[in-house]
């Protein structure tokens, strides 16, 4: 390994540093505000790496990593995502007794994982990094033991995790029997050099897509998403939401891309099914529910079915605008969902979870700044112009004409018009007029951290939904060929 | 500069109405008025600029007034573009004048949140004049989204006891129909990619688009759908009534005095130059609901007991003559549809102002607990008798000019379909007169003691009364300001014949 390839991986040794620098403080002294701020300045120094790395780009470093710039885009949008995660745990957790002190030490670890999993160019660095993630997401989801449904999320997503990994190990055993190749460039030459449809690699893929598919939470692998999401807190909710499903995502269209496995019809027909199921599924569910964080949950299943068609607009004629729009609305979906979960974190007491949908009640009037962030952030979900998610949406029309997937398209509007339904049903709670005051718990004080936070991803959401030239003209200069 | 000014400047008072109604809610309708007269002003200033300006970016039609662009989002050819014709012109003004009155009717009967509720009814028209003004179809569909959340509040924390429904009914109706037209957008943009090599999202490019007839048709069915929906034309028109009758009075005003005609405009602006064949092909269609939309929604109308709901039907029935007058392509029609929509923004307008001010009173809208006003409230009925006159189309009022239009031009086109919509002359005394028979004759049924109209409320309806007169009397600026824009519609209609 030459100096090239070591600063090339800096983002990912800085990240591993900072998982030993963590656990380090912890032994020496049990503070949960240090072993935060130590894991927020991991995370930034790892933001900086990154930002080192990129003129080394695009450079193999060991035939298991590949670090070129989308991998480094992508870790960045990652490291962000936790960053902002840290700043809303550390008020929701300062006020909840216990030893929070481990929690950022494993969102660093899993971190670490989405890392390695965004850069992999082998299936063994895929497997890698899918695990430590899926590892440290166990724990976390599980961290507050106090809270029964907590455990029983943490129980339901180890037992379906493993599933999910026996048959993505199984998938890539087949495709590992029939190519003889574990790295996604020979196994792109393998596919391309097949003429025929062969059964066995694609029974492989669709394996390894349905493994993927029960981390993206798509129909019809997709049932353990409320669950893992009411049952875990806000903030990791959030992670599991963005980070997890972001970094499944970005290396799906990464192993799709570099394999060119897209050129099996098959596999498309089967990706539209799924992205016209979850659409559908994930919408209808949501309609009425009471439950805001199980609310979100299905709406995510939604906006992952978005995303797919957008992925699927990849295969077909343009794969650079499709692309773009995938890292585009992966962007959106991150700032909405964090600034969503955020707010549902930030309106939490540590007596309850602000889950059922009265908590809302009248939220506008008594905590105006923080419902107008809530509601801008519903609004971006729904696609409304003025937010990011309106962008994103069109990012979806435009790829998805582009190739012509008009059923996927009328499927996204008809989603489209289910999803205002029960966004803008929180949105009328918190509009109502609160009949008794104490329902909407007084602020707790000190939370100026997550606040912050939330602010800062509100102010993101309206600049991207005004002015997104500068992010796009980013995404498209990463995602052109060569980059 | 003067178009974004005119924008910017409602946003910006509905911000400082926000903030300043926290305190002291007088304050928050004083910085209302004062943003609308800015407003006024700015659009009267653009007036007085006109024979100025001779900077027109070549290959801009002369029937435009004034332009601004600017580069928005490079990446897809998308321009903050606003240009101003005499139709636009008209509209906005329109929108000034119905801001006003919304002002005035939401006064004293928006009694709570009186920061927010104008902070929500200046963002609205601030959306509204951008729709009237934008000419880059993705910035136009920015416009025509946010309109809607605005509106979608008023209704739904300031309506009456149906609200959340209505309100929700209302923005998925909207939306799911803007997405149909997005859709349309973007299809249309990316065939002109192909065969420019360039995005461009900009209504005059757009016009150059070679379409094959079959997609232009499905295109064009995108956008009347959309269109259609605002307007509303039966079978799109079920929000309405509800959407009307639940809104406050002030909402109310702005949705069926101005965002109604958003639809209608949208038709004018977009659907004939971009799509002439489709919608030449499609209007025996178009004209059949416009001229459905007459019949049905009149009868609907004289079947209903609530005031409001009633003169939401009157709408649907009024909107229809524009439906008819636009797609019959004739010159005269389309004159009279533009009349038509200024005369029924001011004649429904000032109705439902009649209808907030009786049920502030009453605390009814039920027609059959009204009757014998005209000795409590000898003004307001008198003012309702107007108005009821207006709608039904009196000679020498506004809505007649229009309504005459329409029919003279429609009826060459399509006889049968003119006839049957002439029927809704003749509906439209029934359910106007009933009205007033049942509001304002008979025996007073309510004991307490009435105030009449208030100075207020008597000059806000005195000056529409004025205008309705003015309209009514001496259309004839109204027709040469709207005349080289429907010049131009008519290139792109007389082709086929």
């Amino acid at each position: 390994m030459n100096s090239h390839q070591l600063a090339a991986l800096a983002p990912i040794i800085v990240i591993t540093a900072a998982a030993v620098a963590v656990m380090l403080v912890i032994a020496v002294r049990r503070n949960f505000a240090l072993t935060g701020a130590v894991a927020g300045c991991g995370i930034l120094l790892a933001l900086a790496a990154t930002v080192f790395a990129w003129q080394y780009t695009p450079i193999q470093v060991t035939p298991l990593i590949r670090v070129d710039r989308s991998a480094l885009q992508a870790t960045g949008l990652l490291l962000l995502a936790g960053l902002a995660v840290i700043g809303f745990c550390h008020d929701y957790f300062k006020a909840r007794p216990g030893e929070n002190e481990e929690l950022p030490l494993l969102l660093l670890t899993a971190l670490l994982g989405a890392g390695v999993l965004v850069s992999s160019s082998h299936f063994a660095a895929f497997f890698m990094g899918l695990e430590t993630l899926s590892i440290s997401l166990f724990v976390l989801v599980g961290y507050t033991t106090r809270r029964p449904q907590s455990l029983e999320a943490a129980i339901k997503y180890l037992v379906l995790s493993g599933v999910s990994s026996a048959l993505l190990l199984m998938g890539m055993a087949l495709i590992y029997a029939q190519s003889g190749a574990l790295d996604f460039a020979s196994i792109g030459q393998f596919v391309a050099d097949q003429r025929e449809i062969d059964i066995m690699t694609l029974s492989g893929i669709i394996l390894l897509l349905a493994a993927l598919g029960f981390k993206l939470s798509l129909v019809p692998f997709h049932l353990w998403t409320p669950d893992v999401y009411e049952g875990a807190s806000a903030p990791i909710s959030a992670f599991v939401a963005t980070v997890s499903k972001g970094a499944v995502l970005l290396l799906l269209l990464r192993f799709l891309l570099g394999s060119n496995s897209f050129h099996y019809a098959p596999l498309l027909a089967v990706l539209s099914a799924i992205a016209f199921l979850s659409i559908l599924t994930g919408n209808l569910l949501a309609l009425l529910q009471n439950n805001v964080k199980r609310l979100l949950a299905y709406s995510s299943i939604a906006h992952m079915g978005y995303l797919l068609v957008a992925l699927i607009a990849a295969a077909a004629v343009a794969p650079a605008l499709a692309v773009e729009s995938v890292t585009f609305y992966l962007v959106a979906y991150f700032i909405t969902t964090l600034g969503a979960f955020g707010a549902v974190s930030i309106i939490s007491t540590p007596q309850a979870e602000a889950c059922d949908i009265t908590c809302y009640r009248g939220l506008f009037w008594q905590r105006p700044w923080l419902a107008a962030a809530l509601t801008l952030m519903l609004l971006s979900l729904a696609g409304i112009p003025l937010t990011a998610g309106f962008i994103a949406k069109f990012y979806i029309f435009t790829s998805g004409a582009d190739s012509r997937l008009w059923g996927l398209l009328a499927t996204v509007i008809a989603g489209s018009g289910l999803g205002l339904y029960y966004y803008l049903r929180v949105i009328v709670q918190m509009t109502l007029a609160a009949d008794d005051t104490d329902r909407v718990a007084a602020p707790a004080a000190g939370q100026w951290l997550s606040t912050a936070t939330l602010a800062a991803l509100t102010v993101m959401v309206v600049w991207l939904g005004i002015y997104p030239e500068q992010l796009m003209h980013f995404i498209r200069a990463v995602s052109m060929p060569g980059g | 500069m003067i178009l974004p000014a005119l924008i910017i400047v409602l946003l910006l008072g509905g911000f400082a109405a926000w903030i300043a109604g926290r305190g002291e809610p007088n304050t928050a309708r004083w910085i209302a008025v004062i943003t609308l007269t800015v407003a006024t002003l700015l659009l009267a200033a653009q007036c007085l600029q006109f024979d100025a300006i001779d900077s027109l970016p070549a290959g801009m039609p002369p029937s435009w007034l004034a332009d601004f662009n600017r580069p928005w989002i490079p990446r897809f050819g998308i321009d903050f573009h606003l240009a101003l014709d005499g139709i636009s012109l008209l509209l906005i003004a329109l929108t000034l004048l119905l801001g006003f009155m919304a002002v005035s009717s939401s006064w004293t009967e928006i009694d709570n949140r009186q920061g927010y509720f104008f902070f929500n009814l200046l963002a609205c028209l601030a959306g509204t004049v951008g729709v009237f003004l934008a000419v880059d179809l993705f910035l136009f569909f920015f416009f025509w989204e946010l309109m809607i959340i605005p509106m979608y509040f008023l209704i739904s924390i300031w309506g009456h006891e149906n609200r959340l429904y209505a309100a929700i009914k209302f923005f998925i109706f909207t939306q799911v129909s803007g997405l149909l037209m997005l859709l349309a957008i973007i299809v249309l943009v990316l065939l002109n990619h192909r065969q420019t090599g360039v995005y461009s999202f900009d209504y005059f490019q757009l016009q150059n688009t070679r379409l094959d007839a079959d997609v232009a048709f499905w295109l064009m069915l995108g956008f009347f759908i959309a269109f259609s929906v605002k307007l509303p034309a039966v079978p799109f028109h079920t929000w309405l009534p509800d959407a009307h009758t639940q809104a406050s009075t002030g909402g109310s005003v702005i949705l069926a005095g101005v965002m109604l005609k958003t639809g209608a405009y949208g038709l004018l602006r977009f659907v004939f130059p971009l799509f002439p064949e489709a919608a030449q092909q499609f209007a025996p269609l178009a004209m059949a609901l416009g001229a459905a939309s007459i019949v049905y929604a009149a009868m609907l109308a004289f079947a209903q007991t609530d005031l409001k709901r009633l003169i939401a039907y009157t709408s649907i029935s009024h909107m229809g003559f524009i439906v008819l007058g636009l797609f019959s392509g004739s010159y005269y029609a389309m004159q009279g549809a533009v009349v038509t929509m200024l005369a029924h923004g001011i004649s429904a307008a000032a109705l439902f102002m009649i209808a907030g001010f009786l049920q502030q009173r009453l605390h009814t809208r039920e027609l059959q607990r009204m009757g014998g006003l005209w000795s409590a409230l000898p003004r307001l009925s008198a003012l309702t008798l107007f108005f009821a006159l207006a709608s039904l189309g009196l000679p020498g009022l506004a809505n007649f000019v229009g309504e005459f239009l329409v029919l003279l031009g429609a009826f060459d086109v399509n006889t049968v379909l003119t006839v049957v919509a002439a029927l809704g002359l003749i509906l439209a005394p029934i359910y106007a007169l009933r009205v007033v028979q049942q509001t304002c004759h008979g025996a007073l049924r309510i004991e307490a003691h009435l105030h009449d109209g208030s100075k207020r409320e008597l000059a806000s309806l005195g000056l529409l009364v004025l205008v309705t007169l003015w309209l009514g009397l001496h259309p004839g600026p109204v027709l040469n300001l709207a005349d080289p824009a429907l010049k131009l519609l008519q290139n792109y209609v007389v082709m086929e014949y």
